[in-house]
């Protein structure tokens, strides 16, 4: 992989380096055959992105003047290591009036952060905490 | 005529047609802009203004950052740039509006300045435009060069065999996406597993999504079954925010979820459904919306359904409320977002406000021009009908041939849809056979391959489905184990192109703006980007794609058109002889009438538009004459066919001095020889609704002018008939034919017609 910043020419990376895109498990898009499939070689775990091809489709949308787009980008390549369970749980968390207070979502960033080395998104629950502190979120619904 | 009570009516009547058209059953709301019922002039919509320190926002539309709301915190935080603010303010908004129509400030510069707009601004500078110039300035801004279209995939029962074939015709109709929900919220597993089944018959690369409750949404897409998301839904309001269970963050964090798993998201919003949830804070439907426009792209969505989706009628009973819905589509790709551009739920019962709708965006193309075509019937579609159905279908497809507009559609032989349905249910029930899932009979199966709705089916019911879904669920089900079973029994094409769509995660290249995937490729505004700047230049249909367009069903030709002619004519032989008797002079018995036939008048074409066959025509014309106490005279012409010089021809040559002029398509005119040729006596110009006996009436009065007696024009009665739109493509083939047999200065020829089972 060169270290250069991608930029548009090198989209779409399927047919641009078809060799480099790979799922997380390292097979690569010629080894994921229907025969492969066939001979149980193949699992959901092989046809996840990884936290590379998001961050090669971040320096793309940065180059189309796209930084919002880039941004979510990085920080999906953050939650690619995150396991469904806790994705699910901090998306609970973040909706309103999940969280009795600030420091349940505090201690759901803490954890983004150091289980998971995801410190976009950290700050990001971080942020929401402050935020429905001041919006008095921390409220009962349901 | 009844006379009823006239007399003393205080209404009138046209009232009462009025009230029964559709368009009455649509509600219409006064503009009422303390209650959010205005379109663009909300009572509280703020005037367009910032401040700031450094890089921080610290104002923004007249509220201070200690006020800020989420939304405002979000939008201040991660939409308004700081670089790009002070100059795209400062701009008024006039000139802004100006340069969204001129082709010669380009896309880029643009969006550039909207990335340094409050929503304040952005709603104002929309609002200077006039319902043309926002279509313009749509396929200008818009990101993708090829326009898209995406259909909804439901049905009353949610069978799965149904879903599979509606999946699959969908896909042959060329949309790019494909959308289902449940009637029962539990059967979303099945749907998702049908739809995804039927979408890999005859073509790979159609997106799926299943629109369900968020998290199961996400769960069901990281089984494999769907391959893009569009339900998370943003309001304009904080109030109607938490209604809908979520915050600006909550929505951020599953699009970076989404991703995560590679799989296309797009937003939600549009106009009106923060007035439905009761929190409008007195503000305008385009400003609440342009808010929620700057919140999609300050979470990096790449994209957003907007245009009035749920809220589409609430919005289309105000005052200028469709023309907000088409500015709001306006800032989304002004944004540089890719636009599912709504014509989705129905917002009129009138089927005119529903085609005047849709023809901005068929014209100006969309990414998506309907983020829910309904495919199939209105009674099926789960979502709620949209503006077009599946009954709509060829209105469709002949709009884009009218205006050789793409509408991302194609129109599909019969047997060709017919054979995918039935592969697809095919398909469908090896999969459930061989995952354990169902065992469906042939009469299931072949009732619903031809089934146009739920309603022909005898095929799964809710409460089975019920039960299919949860094992998907409780078992673990992923599209692996459908490719699988789709290999194992043999259907390779369709293992093939689910795998296809899966393994485009890998390099999540349909994770950027726009992205479709067109014949085994991903494009989008990367690498197919909208560069209008005036024209022949933007997007343009190639010569492939405009004769796919034309080619809908039942079109005439000049072949067809002879070779009924051809059956007709078998016909006409024992029933009819024409012989020719030489040149015609002109008579001198004052009770003649002559009839002047047109060249081809039985010896070319053998039938009226009416269906009559020439000979009976002749026979009632003729019987007409007779009884009028006259005689009857037949001419052949062939130095014209126009009717009026027939006509005028014949009664020239008539010793009564009334001719009448017949062609054979079966337009007449009784004419008189000292008249001006196109101020005749009678003239039956509506063939098609031509009666025998109004040929025979014709008859008796030529006869009654031949005597000089009292005459009542025979009139044929119109019911408002598009007789044009019916019969001129035929018309134009049958008059060529005429016309192509004229000889200048031809002589008339004498005719002794000869009628089966009448005395000449």
């Amino acid at each position: 992989m060169s270290d250069r910043r991608l930029e548009l020419d090198d989209y779409p990376l399927a047919e641009t380096r078809p060799d480099e895109v790979r799922g997380a498990r390292g097979l690569s898009l010629n080894d994921i055959t229907l025969d492969a499939v066939m001979a149980g070689n193949v699992t959901m775990e092989d046809l996840r992105v990884t936290a590379n091809a998001l961050q090669q489709q971040a320096e793309i949308a940065q180059a189309a003047g796209r930084a919002s787009l880039a941004a979510n980008f990085l920080r999906a390549a953050e939650l690619t290591a995150v396991p469904q369970d806790v994705i699910m749980a901090t998306y609970e968390l973040l909706r309103p009036g999940r969280a009795a207070d600030k420091q349940v979502m505090l201690d759901a960033a803490q954890r983004l952060r150091h289980e998971f080395a995801a410190e976009r998104m950290a700050q990001f629950v971080e942020e929401a905490a402050d935020v429905y502190g001041r919006r008095g979120l921390f409220k009962f619904r349901y | 005529m009844q006379h009823d009570n006239t007399q003393g009516a205080n209404r009138w009547r046209r009232f009462d047609d009025w009230d029964k058209r559709p368009l009455r059953l649509d509600n219409f709301a006064v503009e009422d802009p303390e209650n959010g019922f205005s379109a663009m002039h909300g009572a509280n919509d703020p005037a367009p203004a910032f401040q700031r320190a450094g890089r921080n926002i610290t104002s923004m539309d007249g509220v201070a950052e200690e006020q800020f709301d989420m939304i405002d915190l979000f939008i201040a935080r991660y939409h308004l740039d700081p670089d790009i603010v002070d100059e795209a303010m400062a701009l008024p908004s006039v000139e802004v509006a100006r340069m969204l129509i001129d082709v010669n400030v380009p896309r880029g510069h643009l969006v550039h300045l909207a990335h340094g707009m409050t929503p304040a601004k952005l709603a104002e500078v929309v609002a200077h435009l006039s319902s043309m110039e926002i279509a313009f300035a749509y396929s200008k801004m818009r990101a993708r060069a090829t326009p898209g279209n995406q259909a909804h995939v439901t049905n009353a029962k949610d069978d799965p065999l149904q879903l599979a074939a509606d999946a699959a015709t969908a896909v042959a109709f060329g949309f790019d996406e494909i959308e289902t929900t449940m009637r029962v919220s539990r059967n979303s597993w099945s749907n998702a597993l049908a739809c995804c089944v039927g979408s890999a018959v005859g073509r790979k690369g159609t997106l799926f999504q299943c629109s369900s409750e968020e998290a199961e949404e996400l769960q069901i897409g990281m089984a494999g079954f769907t391959s893009y998301a569009e339900t998370v839904s943003v309001y304009g309001t904080e109030g109607s925010f938490i209604d809908g269970d979520d915050t600006p963050w909550s929505k951020a964090f599953l699009a970076a979820a989404y991703a995560s798993r590679g799989i296309k998201m797009r937003c939600t919003s549009g106009a009106a459904s923060e007035l439905l949830m009761g929190f409008h804070e007195a503000k305008s439907l385009l400003y609440l919306e342009a808010r929620c426009l700057c919140m999609q792209r300050a979470m990096g969505a790449q994209g957003t359904q907007n245009g009035g989706i749920d809220g589409a009628p609430l919005a289309a009973s105000m005052p200028g409320g469709v023309r907000e819905l088409m500015a709001e589509n306006l800032i989304a790709v002004w944004l540089d977002l890719e636009c599912a551009s709504g014509n989705d739920a129905r917002s009129s019962e009138s089927e005119i406000r529903v085609g005047a709708k849709i023809l901005p965006f068929l014209i100006a193309g969309s990414d998506l021009i309907c983020s829910g075509f309904g495919s199939i019937l209105k009674y099926d579609n789960s979502f709620n009908p949209s503006s077009f159905n599946g009954e709509e279908m060829e209105d469709y497809l002949v709009l884009q041939r009218d205006f050789e507009a793409d509408g991302g559609l194609t129109p599909r032989a019969e047997e060709a849809l017919l054979a995918i349905r039935k592969r697809a249910v095919e398909a469908m029930s090896a999969v459930m056979e061989e995952l354990g899932l169902g065992h469906p009979d042939e009469d299931m199966k072949a009732s619903v391959a031809v089934a146009s709705g739920s309603d022909d089916t005898r095929s799964y019911l809710p409460g089975q489905v019920s039960t299919i879904s949860a094992d998907i669920a409780h078992r673990e089900i992923t599209v692996l184990d459908a490719i699988r079973a789709l290999h194992q029994r043999g259907f390779e094409e369709e293992a093939e192109n689910l795998l296809f769509l899966v393994k485009l995660r890998l390099s999540g290249d349909y994770l950027q703006t726009s992205a479709i995937v067109r014949d085994g490729k991903v494009i989008s505004a990367i690498n197919d980007p909208n560069r209008y700047d005036g024209p022949a230049t933007g997007y343009r249909m190639s010569e492939q794609r405009r004769a796919e367009i034309a080619n809908i069903r039942g079109v005439l030709d000049k072949r067809e058109v002879l070779r009924t002619e051809a059956t007709y004519e078998a016909a006409e032989t024992g029933r009819i002889s024409y012989r020719t008797m030489g040149k015609a002079e002109k008579g001198s018995d004052a009770a003649e009438i002559v009839i002047g036939l047109s060249p081809a008048f039985g010896t070319k074409l053998f039938r009226t538009l009416a269906g009559h066959s020439l000979s009976q025509v002749l026979g009632e014309i003729r019987t007409g004459i007779e009884q009028g106490g006259a005689v009857a005279r037949f001419v052949r012409f062939a130095h014209t066919a126009d009717t009026s010089f027939l006509g005028l021809s014949a009664a020239r040559l008539a010793g009564s001095g009334i001719g009448i002029g017949l062609q054979a398509k079966g337009t007449a005119v009784i004419h008189q020889k000292d008249r001006l040729p196109h101020n005749n006596l009678e003239l039956f110009s509506n063939a098609p609704i031509t009666s025998l006996e109004h040929y025979r009436g014709l008859g008796r009065n030529a006869a009654l002018y031949a005597f000089k007696q009292d005459v009542e024009p025979v009139v044929v009665p119109t019911r408002g008939e598009a007789l044009g739109a019916r019969f001129h493509g035929r018309v134009a083939l049958i008059y060529a034919i005429e016309t192509g047999l004229t000889r200048d200065g031809a002589d008339p020829e004498d005719l002794a017609i000869e009628l089966a089972g009448a005395a000449s």
